[in-house]
């Protein structure tokens, strides 16, 4: 079995949104038809994407970090958006695990993204039909692009490698050891939806600094306790005598 | 969430339809018991049956606004092994076609008994008939109950009271409009059919009433700690992404302020569950028409009302991701 994933490393996330704006430059000019923005120059602008990054403010000022949360499809392993669709085209593929939308089945009853507690479906208002993230399924299995570039379009655009992606059944996969050794967690575990995107949590960086690391504790200059006052030294040109 | 019209309309609306019609067939019911006169069945049952159907048949009409594409909704009824939606898709044309044999069968006077049981109880095609549309018609109850139930996150949705309120204050908005027919129709059932909205009206607010409260105190199981998996107790989201609104930021709100919602609650209150009884013991203490429609009406609009509170006092956890623009 495969389950196909992403793994957002939260620690590394600059919330730059790169992510966001290649994924729907890739999936606004594929053959399923561009994710419809109203009024993207107006005053309230209005979109469907697939991909959006959140900021969060953890902490009290001055002890603040900000926390940047991409957030798509989890494609869950349990996805509560499937089986309640009336029609089928919500789905979920057998032979990689990406939950899918048929988007010429789809009635546009919105009842899928009611039972999605995470809010990863946005409805097109001009087609009328339910979309969500596609894992870029129209890229991964492309045999005639390069096999570095069989990637969504947001994991090759992240300039901070934070997004990862691949295979979270197969044990030795980067993903799956990322999951195992740096503690991914899924959101909202509370609901039993085994999301299969995993986020790495956030790490303070601190530098632990000795003593011995300031100041050498074997320094041939302090072993002879030579001492060196500035008054006696004359540079070559006499300009620093002074 | 937010109230859309259609479902408003979808599920009041087709709460009158099989709460007129179950009010039919106890009628039968009762006439058969011999509690009650018999009942003509072409100017009593099968006029009734058919106002039964207009009410689903607008219930449904209401319905198609729902969908972004209605022209594909023949699709709907594919999953009715898993969907409680699918469900009610086919479920309801099923309540409806059964509504409208049950009449039929009424305005050709098929009241021949076909066999009796133990030489007491004559079982005609009507009773058949009547039978499975009343199983039908519960069904449709649960089906409709369970497309709000079945989520387990909305917390507000997630109870067995939600299947109960939608069975009572159909039955209790139907028996309402049985009464006010019965007044043209079957003078002699109006007592009954007054006594019964009464008592399913009372029985409707209680069940209200305990909902009501339920949603009030408890606490979500989700929180902004578990949507983003940071362990901290102040967290403020800053930014839900430079992209504006989005179908997450309107389809998941009520639109309206909590003083607004707390306004619908007492209004649905006193329209669906105090008003009408009042009106209807008046009514059936003076015998005025006038007052037993109104008495309906009443609820009606109190049940569109309640009906908007339903939606608009869900809360969702998505809407954890979507806290400030």
């Amino acid at each position: 079995m495969t389950q196909l994933a992403l793994v957002i490393d939260l620690n590394t996330c600059v919330g730059c949104s790169a992510c966001v704006t290649s994924c729907k430059e890739w999936n606004t000019s594929g053959q399923a038809g561009p994710m419809t923005d109203m009024m993207p120059y107006g005053e309230d602008p209005h979109g469907t994407f697939f991909n959006r990054v959140q900021s969060f403010e953890v902490g009290t000022y001055p002890d603040t970090q900000m926390v940047h949360f991409p957030k798509s499809c989890l494609h869950c392993e349990e996805p509560p958006c499937v089986p309640v669709c009336p029609t089928g085209a919500s789905y979920k593929r057998k032979e990689d695990g990406i939950v899918l939308v048929d988007y010429d089945k789809c009635i546009g009853c919105k009842y899928c993204s009611w039972a999605c507690p995470y809010g990863a479906r946005e409805i097109d208002e001009k087609q009328k039909v339910m979309k969500k993230c596609t894992l870029c399924v129209d890229r991964i299995y492309d045999q005639s692009l390069p096999e570095s570039e069989r990637q969504p379009a947001c994991v090759l655009a992240c300039p901070a490698d934070a997004r990862i992606f691949g295979d979270v059944h197969d044990p030795d996969s980067e993903v799956s050891i990322l999951i195992r050794e740096q503690g991914g967690y899924a959101l909202m575990p509370e609901w039993g939806t085994r999301p299969a995107n995993h986020y790495l949590p956030r790490r303070r960086q601190e530098m632990h600094i000795h003593p011995d690391e300031l100041e050498r504790a074997d320094n041939p200059l302090a072993k002879e306790d030579l001492k060196i006052d500035e008054k006696d030294v004359t540079s070559v040109d006499g300009f620093g005598g002074w | 969430m937010h109230p859309a019209f259609s479902v408003i309309f979808l599920t009041t609306l087709i709460g009158v339809g099989q709460g007129l019609f179950l009010a039919l067939f106890t009628g039968q019911l009762y006439s058969l018991a011999r509690l009650v006169p018999l009942q003509d069945s072409q100017t009593f049952y099968a006029w009734g049956s058919a106002l039964a159907l207009v009410f689903l048949a607008l219930g449904l009409f209401a319905s198609f606004f729902h969908l972004g594409r209605p022209e594909r909704a023949w699709r709907s009824a594919a999953r009715w092994r898993t969907s409680w939606l699918s469900r009610e898709v086919i479920v309801l044309p099923l309540v409806m076609g059964l509504i409208a044999l049950y009449g039929l069968a009424h305005w050709m006077e098929f009241t021949r008994p076909l066999f009796t049981v133990s030489n007491v109880l004559p079982v005609d095609l009507t009773l058949l008939l009547g039978l499975a549309a009343t199983a039908a018609t519960f069904l449709l109850f649960i089906c409709t109950g369970m497309i709000y139930a079945s989520i387990k996150f909305i917390r507000e949705w997630a109870t067995p009271l939600t299947l109960l309120n939608f069975i009572f204050m159909g039955g209790a908005s139907g028996f309402a409009l049985a009464t006010f027919y019965s007044l043209f129709a079957a003078p002699s059932l109006i007592k009954m059919y007054g006594i019964w909205t009464i008592i399913l009206t009372i029985t409707a607010f209680v069940l209200r009433l305990v909902s009501l409260w339920r949603n009030a105190h408890g606490s979500h199981i989700s929180t902004i700690q578990s949507a983003i998996g940071v362990r901290h107790p102040k967290i403020v989201q800053k930014t839900t992404g430079g992209m504006g609104g989005s179908f997450n930021t309107k389809e998941f709100r009520s639109g309206s302020t909590p003083e607004r919602i707390r306004q619908a609650k007492w209004s649905f209150v006193l329209l669906v569950f105090v008003l009408p009884p009042l009106l209807l013991t008046t009514a059936l203490s003076i015998h005025s028409a006038p007052l037993l429609a109104l008495a309906f009406a009443v609820q009606m609009i109190g049940l569109i009302i309640e009906r908007w509170t339903f939606f608009a006092d869900a809360t969702h956890p998505q809407n954890l991701y979507y806290q400030s623009m």
